[in-house]
């Protein structure tokens, strides 16, 4: 089972990385890079690290990825176009893809609540897996660099802010 | 399953990534490319992490995931001055730094 997982995502991962580069428009290659993403935080999983995989969806796949089409968007007059002609069937795709998801997740969520049995905070303590055992090591043994990271971001956010601003 | 599947997987990303940082012409895509090889660096990591049984990887995961948001604001902001003044997306048109 977690072999055949494993390939699947493996494959889906690299296509979608080739395809990243196979692609000549720039908007079809960052949301093939998504899909990357996505399937990384499956192989993730896989690696029994809940916490960083759903990182990778929330921060990586979402934010980040959002940034660059916002910016891909905003530079490149093709993405916006290749948007407005597909929208009429677009509305479809969505739909049938929303459907499927949900069907898929309700038989997945439903396997993971009855084979999880509850397990008490000291039996997760030394459990490399837990989110526990990982905040207990983020705050006590990397509080500063942890720290040192909130200024990073903060002048991140002034660079972008200083460099983006039109010159008058 | 041993952690040199990981570890390939990871290698062939970042090989692809490399490949299209070299190749690419357009800023953001070889932008994209350089996330592309943060992923696979990133991948090796859980890996040893899972392997080894110490959750330092994650760790350092989780720094390189601030770093790359930190990296990809700076960047892209960086773009749109740039095409405000080139009015062109191709590295091969920024060359004032060029000797």
């Amino acid at each position: 089972m977690e072999t055949t997982l494993f390939y699947t995502l493996a494959a889906i991962a690299l296509l979608a990385a080739v395809n990243v580069l196979a692609q000549r428009r720039v908007f079809y290659s960052a949301l093939s890079l998504i899909v990357c993403l996505t399937a990384l935080s499956g192989v993730y999983l896989l690696l029994d690290s809940p916490f960083i995989a759903a990182v990778q969806v929330i921060v990586y796949a979402g934010a980040i990825m959002v940034l660059f089409l916002f910016v891909i968007m905003l530079l490149d007059p093709f993405s916006a176009e290749a948007l407005r002609d597909k929208r009429k069937y677009l509305g479809y795709v969505a739909a049938i893809a929303g459907t499927l998801v949900f069907v898929m997740l309700v038989p997945l969520l439903d396997a993971y609540s009855l084979s999880r049995v509850p397990r008490t905070p000291e039996s997760i303590a030394g459990d490399v897996s837990s989110v526990h055992k990982l905040a207990q090591v983020l705050f006590n043994d990397y509080l500063l660099p942890f720290e040192l990271t909130s200024v990073l971001i903060l002048i991140g956010i002034i660079g972008a802010v200083v460099l983006a601003k039109r010159q008058t | 399953m041993g952690p040199h599947h990981y570890l390939i997987l990871s290698a062939l990303l970042f090989a692809l990534g490399a490949v299209g940082v070299i190749l690419k012409k357009n800023i953001i895509s070889i932008f994209l490319c350089i996330e592309l090889m943060l992923n696979a660096a990133n991948l090796s990591f859980i890996a040893f992490s899972r392997y080894l049984n110490q959750v330092d990887g994650q760790i350092v995961v989780f720094f390189v995931m601030v770093v790359a948001a930190a990296e990809a604001a700076v960047g892209l902001a960086i773009t749109v001055t740039v095409f405000r003044n080139r009015k062109s997306l191709n590295v091969d048109d920024a060359d004032l730094m060029k000797w």
